[in-house]
């Protein structure tokens, strides 16, 4: 019963997403609806989940006076300040809740957003390299790709825009398509696995 | 079904199967069944859905009909009913192709499944990147560091979550084995809750029953949030192996870049194409599309997996026919629309 019951609601589950996608009418697109509500519902309850791990994790590190426990301390008071200042006053326009994450929340993402800028360029040159047939093509095309794209590309030669355009367009394209649909028929395998309980990594069991 | 041997078992249990599968259940309970017969999906269909007339199976019973009693009242009630849509058709004709491929798919997948069954073998090509998990989790092992894997960044109804989550329960069972000390950080709690179970499940396998609470925890709700803990840990604990199996968006390169710098082994999996640049760049060994899903049959060994394998190859190799025609056609000048139009998704 343990290891039945997931796989019987996974197949149920599974079944009625395909009904609802080849089929039409009141009852599929309610039930499908209802299945999408439900989903939501559940995760905002696994949601707590989250809340309580992260409170009870940072909270053995400062009760066992851990190295890191300073950050745990700071951790627990914005995550206190956030979510009271939240529930309290509210998070609409003008609320305590919204000044913290446009004023201070938002800039730290933008920051690691920008802080990608000089990874691609680390890795770029990491892996830009000609040691063997294959990685020179690569270091070729990747040149003349971003020369390709920026205004100065076109006075380097004028036809480097279109080289670019055909590179991202023709062969590009074409692998991300064959590695799109290989994945897919991945997705689809797994899932079908998943559906018949073939597939019970998921429930724990390896 | 007279004429096949005979092989007759007891029932142990009274069986109250479906209305369609009672004739089949009485053959089976009388013997009249032979070996090949019992075997078949119909008779396992109908044994799966079989309860007992003991008080448990009655309030299962019980519990199933009231459940599907709310539900029938709650559909009723739903906005989405409606007097005209009461009356339109039940099948959208113009997803027929869709259908038609499904099925030749699912019958590919389950003719290996039950080719593999019988005992039929299958080869599948080496994958160095899970080759290489073990080789990780070992050197993390003779470093004393610790192992950090990352199952995605995609909620748990994303499949690669789940493809990602099954490659935990091997890395888990290993460094439970060794003793490898495993950080987990997670962006979602459903994620987190089950790789929590998945983690528990593996260590208790391997007789280990303490699980630190700081091996699967949960980071945050926003991807560059999450990024940024991800940096925190690897730059602190310094880990000698890094795993990354799942769905990822621009943070993949954050996290990579940050675990190069620290000098761990890194493996990568994913089948968002996106990412897989970065990855590349970034990691050691990586698993293209597919080889991400391909992992966990690859890791079991199951031959009902590999069979699965099997059936979705064979399905790329009529893509690629259709491709190959259709590329001929279009460059001779033909352009039949109902080629391009298998494939139409509507």
């Amino acid at each position: 019963m343990k290891t039945r019951l997931p796989v019987f609601v996974a197949f149920i589950s599974g079944a009625l997403m395909i009904i609802a996608f080849f089929g039409r009418g009141t009852v599929v697109d309610a039930v499908s609806e209802e299945a999408l509500t439900w989903q939501t519902i559940v995760g905002g309850f696994a949601l707590l989940l989250g809340a309580v791990s992260i409170v009870r994790v940072h909270w053995q590190k400062i009760s066992t006076r851990h190295t890191d426990r300073y950050y745990s301390v700071g951790l627990l008071i914005c995550f206190a300040v956030m979510a009271g200042s939240g529930v309290l006053f509210g998070i609409g326009g003008g609320t305590l809740f919204d000044h913290l994450f446009q004023r201070i929340q938002a800039p730290m993402m933008s920051t690691m957003f920008s802080v990608l800028a000089f990874f691609i360029a680390s890795a770029a040159y990491r892996a830009f390299r000609a040691r063997s047939v294959s990685s020179a093509i690569l270091l070729l095309a990747a040149i003349v790709v971003m020369l390709g794209r920026i205004p100065m590309g076109q006075y380097v030669y004028h036809g480097l825009p279109a080289w670019a355009d055909w590179i991202m367009t023709v062969p590009s394209m074409a692998v991300q398509r064959g590695i799109l649909i290989g994945a897919a028929l991945g997705a689809a395998s797994m899932s079908l696995r998943i559906m018949l309980g073939i597939e019970r990594t998921y429930l724990g069991r390896g | 079904m007279s004429g096949f041997s005979l092989s007759k078992t007891k029932a142990r249990r009274r069986v109250v199967g479906t209305r369609g599968c009672a004739p089949l259940h009485s053959a089976y309970q009388n013997g009249d069944l032979g070996e090949r017969t019992k075997g078949s999906f119909l008779v396992r269909a109908s044994k799966a859905f079989q309860v007992s007339r003991s008080r448990r199976g009655l309030l299962f019973r019980a519990s199933l009909g009231i459940w599907s009693a709310l539900l029938t009242r709650q559909l009723l009630d739903s906005p989405a009913l409606t007097a005209a849509d009461q009356y339109a058709g039940v099948f959208r004709v113009e997803r027929v192709n869709a259908l038609v491929l499904s099925v030749i798919f699912a019958a590919a997948v389950l003719w290996y499944i039950a080719q593999a069954r019988r005992g039929a073998k299958f080869y599948i090509r080496p994958i160095p990147g899970l080759s290489a998990v073990d080789e990780a989790v070992g050197r993390a092992t003779e470093m004393g560091r610790p192992v950090v894997f990352i199952p995605g960044t995609g909620d748990l109804d994303e499949i690669q979550t789940i493809a990602g989550l099954s490659i935990l329960g091997r890395v888990a069972r290993v460094t439970a084995r060794y003793a490898t000390p495993l950080r987990v950080p997670v962006l979602y709690p459903l994620p987190m809750a089950a790789a929590q179970e998945m983690v528990r499940e593996a260590y208790l396998d391997e007789g280990v029953e303490h699980l630190d609470p700081e091996t699967v925890q949960y980071v945050a709700g926003e991807s560059f949030s999450y990024s940024a803990r991800v940096g925190g840990i690897m730059l602190r604990e310094r880990p000698a192996a890094a795993i990354y199996m799942g769905q990822f968006t621009a943070e993949s390169l954050l996290i990579a870049e940050v675990g190069q710098s620290t000098g761990a082994i890194q493996i990568a999996g994913t089948a968002s194409p996106d990412q897989l640049p970065f990855f590349i760049a970034a990691c050691d060994y990586t698993l293209i599309g597919e080889e991400l899903y391909a992992a966990s049959a690859y890791l079991s060994g199951d031959p009902k997996m590999l069979g699965s394998l099997k059936g979705q190859d064979l399905m790329k190799i009529l893509i690629a026919v259709v491709v190959v025609a259709g590329t001929i056609t279009v460059s001779m000048g033909w352009s039949p629309e109902w080629l391009a139009s298998i494939f139409e998704a509507k």
